[in-house]
């Protein structure tokens, strides 16, 4: 009996709301990364490993923006606007070319990519860290303990965004044109969908969404040159656990393994605790390859 | 009606370029015989990846971890055996690069192309972890220096190393390395691999394991991979888990895919192309000579796909 | 062979087509054309080439030496989202609509083109589900639910969202019953009689002869046989050798 009692008092309830909290929030950023990824990876094949640059960028641009005008949701506007813009542009002019080749180029081709924008970026904002100043300030009252707004209103503004692009994907006339691109490229082009078009447009889209993330993210911890390489695994791993070109089971992965690190984070670093999305994916490559949340092939 | 291959010119040009070699630490500026060296190790370290890449036809970022075991695994050997034993270090980095090379072996060669790629990357990167967090074990973040062994045999013969010396003997180990991969390549293993990259449902429809095959490809390829970490902690006589880090990885792919995969010295010809270059633009950009090398890179996998050597590829490999 | 001052004037022109899958050479100098409102059967075993033909028709497989005109003007070589939005229409093989969009969904994505009223949408729209009434009961269901035939209306019916001059009918009656196989003839016909051509690749030798003018019969990649439907019939010697088992 006091075994149990004494196993009850020393579970840490409030941290485990903390926790939950925390899980969520980062959660979410993933959530809006990976569904870059997700939808990259679904409609042409291709594995952008340049993803976490992308999500670098925005957060300089993000930087950049704010200190000329001031305004928080300008630079979360502007930054994915051009990230998006730059996502276009890296597109056309080195993924296009190797179309319809063996997909380790482009895994290569954009890994080259995330190796001259890191270093890019290193170049023109050095390596010290910037600060991007969240726009609300202010914590509210959990327990004893005090939560700041600003990270509830980061799983909001995801929520919002990934919930915008769903409602685009469903029921806008280009979101159909995506759609149609993913399922079977070669039908598309032949109803007259310029399928070429549709694949820089949706790798634009994920950039931006990586963008939009990395403003968002930006006041949580510096922004530094070298952000991205860490959300890019971090991406890749519950793309994978979530099931490969599922965006549904991205998200749902996203937030599945945000939370299991947050609660391991209680009771052991950080940095150990980012071992637990490997065990994660380990344990999903084993038993549930093609995917978590993802119904199993029959 | 078989055609005698005619080995005369591969012989040729292979002892001249050993010869070359071997001069070289004796007419060489001190930096340059560095150089060299370093460009041999790395090379050592592409090729093996080549054997996955151009090979199996099976992308791998996972090489930093077999390379960083073997520089721990030496480095274990070095600091725990007293006196420092050269072949003792050896057996210990093939040892832990093999034990990381069956694990990475088991898990992922059910797996295909795109997601065979990625678990490697994030194998390597909990390895990275590992050792990074382990402190008491693997020095952490400030890693492990030892001395340098003797060369020679215990008990029969040793004198310690000089640079020049250090120098052949790698230019005999990676000589050895390269003449021994080449054999496999060209075994009925090597032509069972090549014909999984060609096709692997034809492979798997004739009756081959393919799934055995390609693990031993793996574990084949981090031996190999495991070696260049020895001589590379042997070498600098330290290990830092920054050697583990997927960016080593990425490293090695670049070599294999500048060089020409599937030639086997592609990538040694990759990896000093690779060099050379960090060198030149690093005496114009100091660190950011990434940029320039990254996008001439890109435009290789654009513009030159088959890399340096692979107008050679099919020489090469008779 | 046709007497040229019958014959209406020329929509699609294939001349001398040659296509390689890899290294397989699979069309020999495939030459052939359809007029404007005609319907063309084009026969042949399987694996003669006669979906490749249609492939490379509609630029989803490009030819390696050879001209494709369209009205007159050069079409080689244009991509496939480029000729359908100038009057090429593809139902596949195997249908191919998107499972994973409903009815509506698919129709839309012939639908929704620059320079189309609402208006003239709706009417399209009208025309599909007067013509196939299955599919506008079944019209917020995906794709993948519906059976084998209601997915040949469908795919028939994407196509006429493209308002094409002509549809290229990859074997439209493989696989279906008997009462669909005659809805398809009907749709044949009604489709002819609103001006659009069609090119069609059919097994079923007896509605083919029904169905079209005239008649290409292929062989190993090449048109070894060309004349007005009107002079075979199921048993004519030529159908025997070129179809007969």
């Amino acid at each position: 009996m006091e075994l149990i009692s004494g196993f009850f008092h020393a579970i840490p309830y409030e941290q485990i709301l903390i926790q939950t909290l925390n899980g969520i929030v980062t959660g979410m950023i993933l959530a809006l990364v990976a569904s870059g990824l997700t939808l990259i990876f679904g409609i042409m094949d291709v594995v952008n490993f340049a993803h976490g640059e992308l999500f670098m960028l925005g957060a300089y641009m993000g930087v950049v923006v704010l200190a000329v005008t001031g305004n928080f949701w300008l630079a979360l506007v502007l930054a994915s606007l051009i990230v998006a813009l730059i996502g276009a542009a890296l597109q056309i002019t080195t993924l296009r070319p190797l179309l319809g080749r063996d997909p380790l180029t482009t895994i290569l081709a954009t890994f080259g990519i995330s190796l001259v924008l890191q270093n890019y970026a290193l170049w023109q904002f050095g390596p010290v860290p910037r600060k991007i100043q969240e726009p609300i300030t202010g914590q509210f009252a959990l327990f004893y303990l005090e939560y700041p707004w600003y990270r509830i209103l980061i799983a909001v503004l995801s929520a919002a965004i990934i919930g915008g692009f769903w409602l685009f994907l469903k029921y806008g006339t280009y979101g159909i044109w995506i759609r149609a691109t993913t399922q079977d490229r070669v039908m598309a082009q032949a109803m007259g969908i310029p399928v070429p078009w549709v694949h820089t447009a949706a790798f634009a889209i994920g950039a931006g969404m990586a963008a939009a993330s990395g403003v968002l993210f930006g006041p949580l911890i510096g922004v530094n040159h070298a952000m991205g390489v860490d959300w890019i695994l971090k991406a890749f791993i519950v793309v994978v656990v979530g099931g490969m070109g599922s965006l549904g089971g991205s998200i749902a992965a996203s937030i599945f393994v945000s939370l299991l690190e947050a609660y391991a984070s209680i009771w052991v670093s950080p940095a150990q605790a980012g071992i637990v999305s490997f065990v994660v994916l380990i344990l999903t490559l084993l038993f549930r390859p093609t995917g978590l949340f993802v119904p199993t092939p029959k | 009606m078989i055609k005698r291959r005619s080995t005369a010119p591969f012989w040729t040009g292979f002892a001249i370029i050993v010869a070359l070699l071997i001069i070289a630490p004796l007419v060489l500026p001190e930096f340059w015989r560095r150089f060299v060296t370093e460009i041999l190790i790395w090379g050592l370290l592409a090729m093996s990846s080549d054997i996955l890449i151009g090979y199996t036809g099976m992308v791998s970022f996972g090489h930093s971890a077999f390379f960083g075991l073997g520089m721990y695994g030496a480095a274990a050997a070095l600091l725990t055996v007293k006196p420092p034993n050269l072949w003792l270090a050896i057996l210990y980095g093939l040892v832990g690069s093999a034990g990381v090379a069956l694990f990475v072996a088991y898990f992922s060669t059910r797996l295909r192309d795109i997601y065979f790629a990625i678990t490697t990357l994030i194998f390597s990167q909990i390895f990275y972890v590992i050792i990074f967090t382990w402190t008491e074990v693997t020095g952490g973040e400030n890693g492990l220096t030892f001395s340098r062994p003797q060369l020679g045999i215990p008990g029969l013969y040793s004198q310690p190393f000089t640079s020049n010396t250090l120098h052949w003997f790698v230019v005999a180990v990676v000589a050895a390395s390269y003449l021994i991969l080449r054999r496999i390549t060209q075994s009925p293993f090597g032509m069972v691999i090549q014909s999984i990259r060609e096709n692997e449902p034809r492979t798997r429809a004739i009756g081959y394991a393919v799934e055995r095959y390609k693990m031993v490809a793996v574990m084949l390829s981090g031996l190999f991979a495991g070696l260049a970490g020895v001589l590379y902690a042997i070498q600098n006589r330290f290990a830092a888990p920054d050697f583990v880090y997927f960016l080593v990885s990425g490293e090695a792919v670049i070599f294999n895919v500048m060089g020409g995969i599937g030639t086997l010295v592609g990538p040694i010809a990759g990896a000093a192309f690779y060099l050379l270059l960090r060198e030149l633009f690093s005496r114009f950009l100091t660190e950011y000579y990434l940029i320039p090398v990254g996008i001439i890179f890109i435009a290789m996998i654009i513009f030159l796909p088959q890399g340096l050597l692979g107008f050679m590829r099919r020489r090469l490999n008779q | 062979m046709i007497a040229s001052d019958a014959s209406p004037a020329s929509l699609v022109d294939l001349e001398d087509i040659h296509t390689y899958y890899g290294k397989s050479h699979i069309l020999h100098g495939v030459s052939l054309r359809v007029g404007r409102g005609e319907v063309v059967g084009l026969l042949g075993r399987n694996g003669v080439g006669k979906s490749t033909t249609l492939k490379t028709i509609m630029g989803l497989v490009n030819p390696s030496r050879g001209r494709i005109l369209f009205e007159g003007r050069p079409v080689t070589n244009l991509p496939a989202h480029r000729l359908a939005r100038i009057g090429i229409a593809y139902v596949p093989e195997d249908r191919r609509i998107f499972r994973l969009l409903t009815v509506m969904e698919n129709l839309r994505t012939g639908l929704d083109r620059n320079g189309v009223s609402e208006a003239r949408k709706q009417e399209l729209l009208d025309k599909a589900f007067s013509y196939f009434p299955v599919l506008a009961e079944r019209r917020n269901q995906p794709g993948g639910t519906l059976s084998g035939g209601e997915q040949q209306m469908l795919a028939i019916a994407r196509a006429m969202m493209l308002e094409p001059k002509i549809i290229l009918l990859d074997e439209p009656t493989e696989g279906l019953m008997p009462r669909m196989v005659s809805q398809i003839r009907e749709i044949i016909d009604v489709l002819q009689r609103d001006g659009v051509a069609i090119l069609l690749v059919e097994q079923n030798v007896p509605l083919t002869l029904e169905a079209s003018q005239r008649v290409y019969i292929m062989e190993k990649g090449a048109v070894r046989h060309h004349c007005p439907a009107s002079e075979l019939t199921v048993n004519h010697a030529v159908i025997h050798q070129y179809l007969g088992v």
